[in-house]
């Protein structure tokens, strides 16, 4: 199998404050990634990197075998799409669904979009009675759907998921993540997913990096997590917070 | 149309699944017209600024006499009267249909003025805001120049050197007054651009020009029409204060500014010359202002999103 | 048991354009010297439930109640500043965020000062002194150097430890808080649930522990009330959540993703009309 994402010896810097120091990372084509740590880990900024959101300061990122350089090409959007982490601010306030579908459609000048859109739609669960609804007549999970959906439209085969659930409700949550299994099982998507809780990285990917002050702290398989097989203490720590609080009197 | 046909309208306007693009316009619109009207005084506002207009396109019909010619032999300086509702001026001239079509000249500067100012602003704003680094340094460093000057001094120098006329004048008056809407356009675009919805745009591969013309600038327009509106007043005093001067409408114009200035000489005696175009002046700037406020009420993007 | 607080058909009201909205519809609980857990998703009513208890319900919003009582004090029926000085003195309250509780402009130490000088006749000397004892107490390692700095120069973690120890300095009987430990890291929130159940537990305080984290909840908590659209739909002891009747707290149980118990697709919660009725 061919690595979908890879990445080597990736440094971000911001004023100084070496934010990622050096991370190197692959991943499979059709695999899912997660990529876990509290704040202030680099998690988020690894993604923002590869999306060239923020600039990376060294290091290579390569996409389906293709070096990237610092600007990104048309095409490299086609290929890898992202998923904001709040649904309250990853929709323009002023556009309609509809409008919020078309401008990528639009940008790469796709002639079918009436049933693209249609279809985008369908997929993420939302009907038709919702294209011509604004962001604040959505509820979050409906909104999540959305930039779910505006993610899809231009068929990537990348999708990098930056928190996707961590603003929803419990039960939304679960909706959500169903949601996303379900498209990448059906399109045979990649997914690279940022999460703080080891539980829905555990359940979403195959492989996982841990992280810690911009660095990797050690890269598992889910399969080890759950049978607790780690070596790194930090690892250890967060494995023992995700299961609750114990009383120790 | 019965109350039950009213009630579906409304339902229809206020539906939370619009079905067509029409529709969900049409339902923003009115949502911002009811919070609109809710506001008292901007209603009138409203009315003042239609009875502008309306004054403005019928001026033939509504004027009782020239507004350029007078009877010098037997009309001078006459008090308000059944046949002279606010008096003549000093050539025997009826000040009332000289306000009226002097509001025609108001009109002409206020819009002019908008339609030149408000894009420049909003241009160089967002642009500024946007790319930041040395294009907003030095696009705000500009702005900044023109920001130093009273509007008026600014102005005054510009009618001086492009020569006196009404044309001048609303020129001067635009160049002096579109570095505040910069500023707003500016302020706007930077609470906007680090936002995820613009970086899901730039996700999109969209280019920074069709970022800041479709994305950025419709978020900028509305607090830039409240300003606009704010600011007629401010721009019909400018105008009049040129004229005043006399570097704005010459005379014969029935410009409302430059009637002032001609009946300052009896204002004591015969107030009712300066008077009556300063009241049209003072009702116009209220209608405006007015109105701005209600706007900001039904516009404002920070009220009612969430 | 002595009870501290007795809710007997509370109701929380918004009136807004469109009509109506009923925020909180009839919770009943009382609360003795324990830990309370109200649980709850968005548009629950949890928060405004522990809001019109301690009396920050905004001004538009109406409360009413057949019994709101601490310790015998009618509360809705308590003048203004009778509840202000219940407020902080016997009965605390902690935010998600201690970034926006905390007054920017002054330093930790000072406005814990500040809170235990406005509820007790005590000396210059003497409030330092206790101040810097509470921040030892919430297990700040340096407690000299944390009073005198301002809210933005600490974490997250250390800025909630502030607002505890700000909130505890005063002795109250109950402490109300809302997601205290929503906002910070997995492990951080272990370490300042720790520092709260050890401090109710020594001070024989109650609390209310309101949260959308029913596993967090629960293993925290002595009972849980669950709560759905404005209502309480099941109240429970917490080491009997796994024999809970209602679906909806049923659902929501199951609705999360558990290390080790792979589920696929998750569950869902089924929503039915007849809950919110």
């Amino acid at each position: 199998m061919n690595a979908a994402l890879s990445i080597d010896g990736l440094e971000v810097v911001f004023d100084r404050f070496r934010a990622l120091k050096g991370v190197s990372l692959e991943v499979k084509s059709g695999d899912s990634f997660g990529l876990v740590g509290e704040s202030g880990s680099g998690k988020s900024t690894l993604l923002k990197a590869i999306a060239g959101l923020v600039p990376a300061a060294s290091g290579s990122i390569a996409v389906n075998g293709k070096t990237l350089g610092t600007r990104r090409d048309k095409a490299f959007y086609r290929e890898v799409q992202m998923v904001f982490q709040d649904p309250y601010g990853s929709l323009h306030p002023r556009q309609t669904v509809d409008r919020l579908l078309q401008e990528p459609l639009a940008i790469h000048g796709f002639a079918d979009g009436e049933k693209r859109i249609q279809r985008a739609l369908d997929e993420v669960g939302l009907g038709t009675g919702f294209r011509f609804r604004y962001a604040h007549q959505l509820s979050g999970g409906q909104r999540q759907r959305v930039a779910i959906a505006r993610a899809l439209i231009l068929e990537p085969s990348i999708l990098l998921l930056d928190e996707p659930t961590s603003a929803l409700d419990a039960s939304v949550q679960a909706e959500v993540l169903n949601l996303l299994e379900e498209i990448r099982r059906r399109r045979k998507l990649t997914f690279l997913m940022v999460s703080h809780d080891l539980a829905i990285v555990t359940h979403m990917c195959e492989r996982l990096m841990v992280m810690q002050n911009g660095e990797a702290v050690e890269n598992l398989t889910a399969s080890q997590l759950i049978g607790h097989r780690v070596t790194k203490d930090y690892t250890r720590n967060l494995l023992r917070a995700s299961e609750g609080f114990v009383r120790t009197a | 149309m019965s109350a039950e046909a009213i009630q579906s309208r409304r339902d229809w306007l206020l539906s939370d699944r619009p079905a067509s693009r029409m529709q969900a316009r049409l339902g923003r619109a009115y949502v911002a017209w009811r919070r609109f009207s809710a506001n008292r005084l901007a209603f009138v506002g409203l009315l003042i600024i239609i009875g502008l207009l309306v004054v403005a396109a019928f001026a033939d019909v509504l004027a009782p006499y020239s507004p350029t010619i007078g009877d010098l032999k037997g009309s001078r300086l006459l008090a308000p009267s059944a046949a002279h509702w606010f008096g003549t001026d000093d050539l025997g001239r009826d000040i009332y249909s000289r306000i009226i079509y002097g509001s025609r000249w108001t009109l002409y500067v206020v819009i002019l003025v908008a339609i030149i100012a408000a894009p420049i602003g909003l241009l160089v704003g967002t642009v500024a805001g946007y790319a930041g680094g040395w294009t907003d340094a030095i696009l705000m460093r500009i702005t900044d120049i023109f920001l130093a000057f009273p509007k008026l001094i600014l102005a005054l120098a510009f009618v001086a050197a492009l020569g006196p006329g009404i044309e001048n004048a609303v020129l001067a008056i635009a160049i002096t007054s579109w570095p505040p809407y910069a500023r707003i356009a500016r302020a706007e675009t930077l609470t906007v651009r680090n936002s995820d919805y613009i970086k899901a745009v730039q996700l999109m591969g969209a280019s920074p020009f069709r970022i800041v013309l479709r994305h950025i600038m419709p978020l900028c327009i509305s607090s830039l029409i409240i300003r606009v509106t704010l600011d007629m007043a401010g721009i019909i005093l400018t105008a009049a204060g040129l004229g005043f001067l006399g570097l704005g409408a010459q005379p014969p114009l029935p410009e409302w500014g430059t009637m002032i200035a001609s009946g300052r000489r009896f204002v004591l005696d015969q107030w009712w010359v300066a008077g009556a175009p300063g009241f049209a002046i003072l009702i116009v700037s209220l209608g405006f202002n007015l109105l701005g406020d209600g706007l900001r009420d039904a516009l404002d993007p920070r009220s009612g999103e969430q | 048991m002595s009870t501290l607080l007795e809710v007997d058909d509370l109701r929380v009201n918004f009136p807004t354009r469109t009509g109506l909205v009923q925020a909180v519809r009839g919770v009943s609980f009382s609360l003795g010297r324990e830990r309370l857990g109200i649980v709850g998703e968005s548009g629950s009513g949890k928060s405004q439930t522990g809001r019109a208890i301690m009396g920050l319900t905004p001004p538009q919003a109406e409360v009413k109640a057949k019994k709101l009582a601490f310790d015998g004090i009618d509360l809705l029926a308590a003048p203004a500043r009778q509840r202000r000085a219940l407020r902080g003195k016997r009965i605390a309250m902690i935010l998600q965020d201690p970034k926006y509780s905390l007054d920017p402009v002054m330093s930790i130490g000072r406005q814990i000062v500040e809170t235990l000088r406005t509820h007790e006749k005590v000396g210059k000397a003497e409030a330092r002194d206790r101040a810097l004892a509470m921040l030892e107490a919430v297990q700040i390692r340096d407690p000299a150097r944390v009073f005198d700095l301002h809210p933005h120069e600490v974490s997250g973690g250390m800025g909630q430890r502030a607002m505890i120890a700000m909130m505890l300095i005063a002795g109250p009987e109950m402490m109300i808080a809302d997601e205290p430990t929503s906002a910070l890291d997995v492990t951080v929130q272990l370490d300042v649930l720790g520092i709260l159940d050890k401090l109710v537990s020594e001070r024989g305080m109650g609390l209310i522990f309101i949260s959308h984290d029913l596993r967090l909840v629960s293993s925290f908590c002595d009972r849980v009330i669950v709560m759905y659209a404005g209502k309480v739909v099941e109240q429970l002891k917490a080491s009997e959540l796994r024999d809970a009747q209602h679906p909806y707290t049923r659902g929501l149980l199951n609705c999360m993703p558990r290390i080790g118990f792979e589920r696929h697709p998750l569950p869902v919660l089924d929503r039915k009309p007849e809950w919110a009725a």
